[in-house]
């Protein structure tokens, strides 16, 4: 946007200068417009994309005298309670949901961190017989979707005992050529004045990964950590396949297993939706940067 | 160099390599060799040459899931190319409170899609808050079946991926937008040309490669789509909405017939396969015309 400086500010007391300022009202009052149809447009968005989000916190928040199939629909709890969380938590298994949730996702993260960087560092960083073929074996495996290869790691999980546990659970994804792939191009960019440097001092290669190659590459891990997390947090149909106790189910598996059963009040699978939610969205709030970076990341993979 | 003997690089390798070869390459190969018996979890099986196949060309319900899963991609790959371009417009504009609405838009995204079904279904119900809208807007006179109707579950399928996927693709989008230089907005601007104008002839052309990265993302995800179909509707009525990977997964883990779906699932890779090197075509032709 321009702004006009004062000396050419049009002047109604000299001849034209009326038409000009005309003019110039008019391109402003447009501007205004459109100023106001965009956060108009900005608004509708809000509200399809927030509204599902306020109509799931205000059913969980409805007592239990309230009608919530009431027409028309009441928007503000006429009774709020927080009783459907206690309930939920109390009552329901979903602490243990959340626990074995966060183990499965501890392990994935750490497995994708730690693996994926040591991989990454290898192809990157060393040069060794049969680099370019293996990278070559990781990156065409991309192309394989995990639907088309499910039946046949569910026959690897069963051959190793690992149906109905956690770990079996977690496996799979606990180290991924995403994962290898950025850390890959994190260390390919890495300084190679930074590892000489290491190099003089007779430090060993573990030394030089752990010490000098890793702590450069701390926005890469990020995008790494956040990323698994998010897969392990939100993966369904592989802990659907494998966990077979409700006991060992992990919060998406058990919150469809709970949402399907008759008794099913919806007052209180709000509330655990609600719940599921929370520490991702506290995570994406406090790390939005990195969320938006790895989303350009993982576009790459396209 | 120091302390480096042969082997040092395959040991940072050693335990991606492990996990990598038990949990995906083994089962790419053994996907393939399942494909070609009749292995069931129970009883074992044996070769069977191109039966499996057969079978597939003559399953009613295999075409069905393939038309639904078809029918998905049809909606939602147009949907989710143009709608998170126009948003990531919106909020490339130069004014007040635009990185609030990037990171409120993208909100859905960091939400599970077990928990986007969930809160949908919940919405979609009859009696539920859409078909109050719709209907106090005066779109509807009388409640819609969202989950019930076979005409239009897919459609509330699709609602689900979409309003899910407009946060992450709009995010692609504003990087594709940053990188026109904003000299060819203020040069068309002088010339007098329009909002809408510069929209069509600067926008567009010049986020063409993007929109079909976007594209390519879309359709390829929505090949594949099982989550959303399952929790809201488990593929009803009456197998109406049943996706390519719901049925291969019924087949596979309720029937137990491991052969047979791993047949199929090897016809979902070629079809990933196929619209793989599709987009490549079409990505060449646009860089080099």
């Amino acid at each position: 946007m321009t702004t006009l400086a004062p000396e050419t500010v049009p002047d109604a007391s000299r001849p034209g200068g009326a038409a000009i300022l005309d003019a110039g009202r008019r391109a402003r009052r447009r501007r205004l417009l459109g100023t106001l149809g965009r956060y108009a447009l900005l608004l509708f968005v809000l509200v399809i994309s927030v509204g599902p989000f306020l109509w799931q916190i205000s059913t969980s928040l409805k007592g239990p005298g309230e009608n919530i199939f009431a027409f028309p629909p009441e928007f503000i709890p006429s009774d709020p309670t927080l009783g459907n969380y206690v309930a939920v938590m109390r009552s329901l298994p979903l602490v243990n949901y959340l626990t074995n949730s966060g183990y499965v996702a501890l392990l994935v993260v750490a497995g994708n961190c730690l693996f994926g960087a040591m991989a990454g560092y290898a192809l990157a960083r060393m040069r060794f017989r049969g680099r370019e073929p293996l990278f070559a074996a990781m990156i065409a495996t991309l192309v394989i979707p995990f639907e088309v290869i499910m039946i046949s790691v569910f026959l690897v999980a069963r051959d190793l005992s690992l149906i109905n546990t956690l770990t079996g659970a977690a496996l799979p994804i606990t180290v991924t050529v995403l994962s290898i792939f950025i850390m890959r191009q994190a260390f390919v960019s890495l300084h190679p004045e930074l590892e000489e440097a290491g190099r003089v001092d007779g430090t060993n290669e573990w030394q030089l990964f752990w010490h000098i190659a890793l702590p450069s590459a701390r926005g890469s891990l990020a995008v790494v950590a956040i990323f698994s997390f998010m897969t392990a947090w939100d993966d369904f149909l592989w802990p659907l396949i494998v966990l077979r106790d409700p006991e060992k189910f992990t919060l998406t598996v058990g919150l469809v297993f709970l949402d399907g059963q008759f008794s099913a009040d919806q007052r209180l699978i709000a509330a655990g939706t609600i719940i599921a939610i929370i520490p991702v969205l506290i995570l994406f709030i406090a790390l939005q940067k990195q969320f938006f970076r790895g989303v350009g990341e993982g576009a790459v993979k396209g | 160099m120091i302390g480096r003997r042969w082997y040092t690089p395959w040991l940072f390798l050693a335990p991606s390599l492990v996990l990598l070869t038990v949990f995906m390459w083994w089962p790419v190969v053994n996907t393939a060799a399942l494909s070609f018996t009749d292995t069931h979890t129970l009883r074992g099986g044996g070769f069977t040459g191109l039966d499996n196949f057969r079978r597939i060309a003559g399953d009613d319900f295999f075409w069905n899931a393939l038309g639904n899963t078809a029918l998905f991609t049809v909606i939602v790959t147009p949907a989710l190319v143009v709608l998170p371009l126009l948003i990531a417009i919106l909020v490339s504009a130069k004014l007040k409170g635009m990185t609030f609405f990037r990171v409120v838009f993208f909100s859905p995204v960091v939400a599970s899609m077990v928990v986007a079904a969930l809160i949908w279904g919940w919405m979609l119900r009859s009696d539920g808050l859409v078909n109050f809208v719709l209907d106090r807007l005066g779109v509807i006179n009388e409640p819609l079946r969202w989950l019930s109707d076979p005409a239009l579950v897919m459609i509330s399928v699709s609602i689900v991926t979409i309003w899910k996927g407009l946060g992450y693709y709009m995010v692609i989008y504003i990087a594709g937008l940053q990188n026109i230089p904003q000299d060819l907005y203020e040069a068309a601007a002088l010339d007098g040309a329009g909002p809408i104008r510069r929209l069509w002839s600067i926008t567009l052309p010049l986020m063409r490669p993007t929109m079909v990265l976007v594209g390519t993302l879309v359709t390829l995800n929505a090949v594949k789509v099982f989550t959303e179909a399952f929790v809201l509707t488990g593929g009803g009525p009456n197998r109406a909405s049943e996706t390519l990977v719901l049925y291969i997964y019924q087949r596979g883990f309720s029937g137990l017939e491991l052969g047979y779906s791993s047949a199929m699932s090897l016809v979902l890779f070629v079809v990933v396969l196929g619209l793989t090197l599709l987009s490549q075509i079409v990505t060449r032709r646009r860089a080099n015309p």
